[in-house]
């Protein structure tokens, strides 16, 4: 049990990494979407194994609001995936620079 | 009635802030309504208020009236409070009264300038804060007045600022003046950190009793109070500003640079009187100094062309008596001749007003001439006047005056011979170039038509001060004449009662009667239009350079252009570059090149603005856990 839960965190962490890798390396906006979804699981990730250590249910409560956010999320984003495919004609997030500043 | 004094010079306000707020939508005829009829009732008022402090002397021989407190921080409380004594009751009925005759002189003299009512707000603002300064029981209203009335005389010299030369005609008198109100500020402080106190009484009072007579520290206070006075009087060594204080209208002319604020340095040397009385060195000072003034302004009065400016350095003269007056302790006397003088000089003003209107403007005496017949009412006004200014004996009102300061000038303990005689070359020569004016304006061969007479709105005040110029004298006659001493009487209560050698003073009159006299008929010898006398002499080599010293009022203009103006400019022209600019231009350099260097990161692409986001954490990170 307690292996388990020290191996959480730094699980966590690495999901955090892959996905702020894939938001800054990748140029297509739905891959980046994605790798948003990955950050925000691994902040799931590390409050639900805080949850396990502490025994206290507030680490999954706070998981269930982040799925909330993150359906919002990618509710709002593929909106405007859409909206910019319609504009630019492209998913490429560095050909969308217009708005400098 | 007395305590309506406050309602006298906030009429004048009043007038000012409606002309100043709606003068551009009334018509011109309202205008001149509210412009005179401010300071007219205003006369009105204080002619009520004269009468019963005349009637029934309030206790102690003042009335004081307390408005407010202006404001007040840990010991310094400066009060918005009034006094009434006999000596600022005369100021105030002078300007109210001569104030009102040159606002109604000046509704037909300014008809149809573009600026009417911005003219009469500005006449209006003075009246009221000339009142203020004369009516002040505080060293600090008395300094608000004081520099109302200098920023007023700015605004009106420069009146037609459309002529840059009359603007620069205004800024000389303004920064002229101002060296004489810092002195007198520093003053004022000097006597609340000593004293304690900023009222004019209170703080008399206990000079007298701090300091003992000829202390160092009263001389100082006294010499910057005479600083003041000197510059708002226009004496040496400021004198300076007053001729080309001639650039305004007239009726300012008359008004502010003759009748009254010119007078306020007298004013504030004879409501100071006990801090000079301790100051014996100071005291002589103000007669040398006015002793200098009347000679070197009568002088230059002598070779003038400009009739304004004639009379602008007879102004400076005759003010110049007023500090002889002072500086021998005769208040009364200087107070008398500032009264006298207020009618006959705005007298001379106004009529010169009229001749020039009627020439159009041109103010050169020599393209005048033989106007006697064409404009007999001014010639006849005028006349009177310069017979006052002249102090023709007997009849007029500026010799009882001049008459007054000429006897004490020697007779008081603090005369002496040397000021006596001064003041008698000095009436020589006030009766030499008052004639001339006469003689030069009004005889001779006609050399321009006049265009225009003036009209009865103009007409009104010169006669009614022509009648003033010629009895104003009579409320205080000389004991050899049977002695009815009322005005010094009036404002001279509580000064020690002096017993006068009767034969002596007639004798002195006598022989100062007998000067006036030479002094009228040499002009006319020398003067008189057709006579070689006058440039025989000049085309001799030391006339010629007489005649450039006076002309140029003996080069002041000169020297302090050298001295002051000229380095001022050149340093400035040094310094066009501004050694402090580099600095300011560095900062706004660098901030420049910042925005430069910041600029590559505003890529407008989203990857690298999260990856900032990203360093951001990182750092902020490694800064919690690391510290």
């Amino acid at each position: 049990m307690s292996g388990q839960i020290a191996l959480g965190l730094p699980v966590a962490a690495v999901l955090f990494a892959i996905g702020l890798a894939g938001v800054l390396v990748r140029r297509n906006v739905v891959v980046v979407l994605m790798s948003i979804e990955v950050m925000l699981n691994a902040g799931g990730l590390a409050f639900v194994t805080a949850g396990a250590r502490w025994g206290l249910p507030d680490g999954q409560v706070a998981m269930l609001f982040v799925l909330a956010v993150a359906a919002a999320e990618v509710s709002v984003g593929l909106a405007l995936v859409l909206r910019v495919r319609d504009a630019f004609d492209t998913l490429d997030t560095d050909e969308v620079s217009r708005m400098r500043g | 009635m007395l305590p309506l004094t406050w309602a006298i010079p906030a009429l004048p306000l009043a007038g000012f802030a409606v002309l100043g707020l709606a003068g551009r939508r009334l018509t011109p005829r309202a205008v001149a309504w509210v412009g005179a009829g401010s300071v007219a009732a205003a006369f009105a008022l204080a002619a009520a208020v004269a009468a019963a402090f005349l009637a029934a002397p309030p206790a102690g021989g003042a009335f004081s009236q307390t408005l407010w407190t202006w404001w007040t921080v840990g010991g310094l409380a400066a009060h918005v409070s009034l006094r009434l004594d006999p000596l600022s009751l005369v100021f105030v009925l002078v300007v109210t009264f001569v104030g009102s005759l040159v606002l109604l002189y000046s509704t037909e003299y300014m008809e149809g300038d573009p600026d009417y009512s911005r003219f009469f707000a500005w006449m209006d603002l003075f009246a009221g804060s000339m009142l203020v300064l004369v009516l002040a029981a505080d060293f600090l209203l008395l300094y608000l007045g004081w520099e109302a009335v200098g920023l007023c005389s700015y605004l009106l010299i420069g009146f037609w600022y459309r002529d840059c030369a009359n603007g620069r005609a205004a800024m000389k008198a303004f920064v002229v003046t101002r060296v004489g109100d810092v002195a007198l500020l520093v003053g004022i402080l000097l006597l609340f950190t000593q004293l304690g106190t900023l009222g004019i009484q209170s703080a008399m009072s206990r000079a007298v009793d701090a300091w003992p007579t000829g202390a160092a520290v009263a001389s100082v206070a006294a010499a910057l109070v005479l600083g003041g006075a000197v510059g708002k009087s226009a004496q040496l060594p400021l004198q300076v500003w007053l001729p080309d204080a001639m650039a305004g209208p007239t009726p300012v002319s008359a008004l502010i640079h003759a009748a009254t604020m010119v007078t306020a340095g007298v004013y504030l040397i004879a409501r100071t009187g006990a801090l000079f009385a301790i100051a014996p060195g100071v005291r002589l000072a103000v007669a040398v100094i006015g002793a200098l003034t009347l000679l070197i302004a009568g002088f230059s009065a002598l070779a003038q062309s400009d009739i304004k400016k004639v009379a602008a350095y007879s102004t400076v003269s005759q003010l110049g008596y007023m500090f002889v007056a002072l500086g021998v302790g005769a208040a009364s006397a200087a107070v008398f001749h500032m009264f006298t003088h207020a009618f006959f000089k705005a007298l001379i003003f106004l009529g010169a007003g009229a001749v020039i209107k009627a020439m159009d403007e041109d103010r050169d005496m020599f393209h005048m001439g033989g106007l006697k017949d064409r404009m007999p009412l001014t010639f006849w006004t005028f006349t009177i006047g310069c017979a006052s200014l002249a102090a023709l004996p007997l009849v007029t009102a500026g010799f009882y005056s001049k008459d007054l300061i000429l006897f004490e000038s020697f007779a008081s303990p603090y005369g002496d011979v040397w000021l006596w005689l001064a003041g008698l070359v000095g009436s020589v020569l006030t009766a030499l170039y008052a004639s001339r004016m006469v003689l030069l304006t009004f005889f001779g061969p006609l050399k321009r038509e006049p265009s225009g007479l003036p009209g009865p709105r103009m007409a009104v005040p010169m006669v009614t001060l022509a009648v003033l110029a010629v009895v104003a004298g009579f409320v205080q006659v000389p004991g050899y004449l049977g002695g009815k001493p009322l005005f010094t009487g009036l404002v001279g209560a509580g000064l020690p009662a002096r017993s006068s050698p009767l034969v002596g003073a007639a004798l002195a009159s006598a022989i100062a009667g007998v000067l006036v006299l030479a002094g009228i008929a040499s002009a006319y010898w020398l003067y008189e239009p057709g006579r070689p006398a006058l440039d025989r002499l000049v085309a001799t080599p030391w006339g010629a350079a007489l005649h450039r010293a006076f002309l140029a009022g003996f080069g002041f203009d000169a020297a302090y252009e050298a001295v002051f103006v000229r380095p001022y400019r050149r340093l400035a022209e040094l310094d066009r570059g501004d050694f402090v600019d580099p600095a300011y231009r560095a900062a706004g350099r660098l901030a420049a090149w910042c925005g430069g260097a910041l600029d590559g990161l505003e890529t407008g692409r989203v990857r690298n603005y999260a990856f900032g986001i990203g360093i951001g954490v990182v750092v902020v990170l490694a800064v919690v856990m690391l510290r």
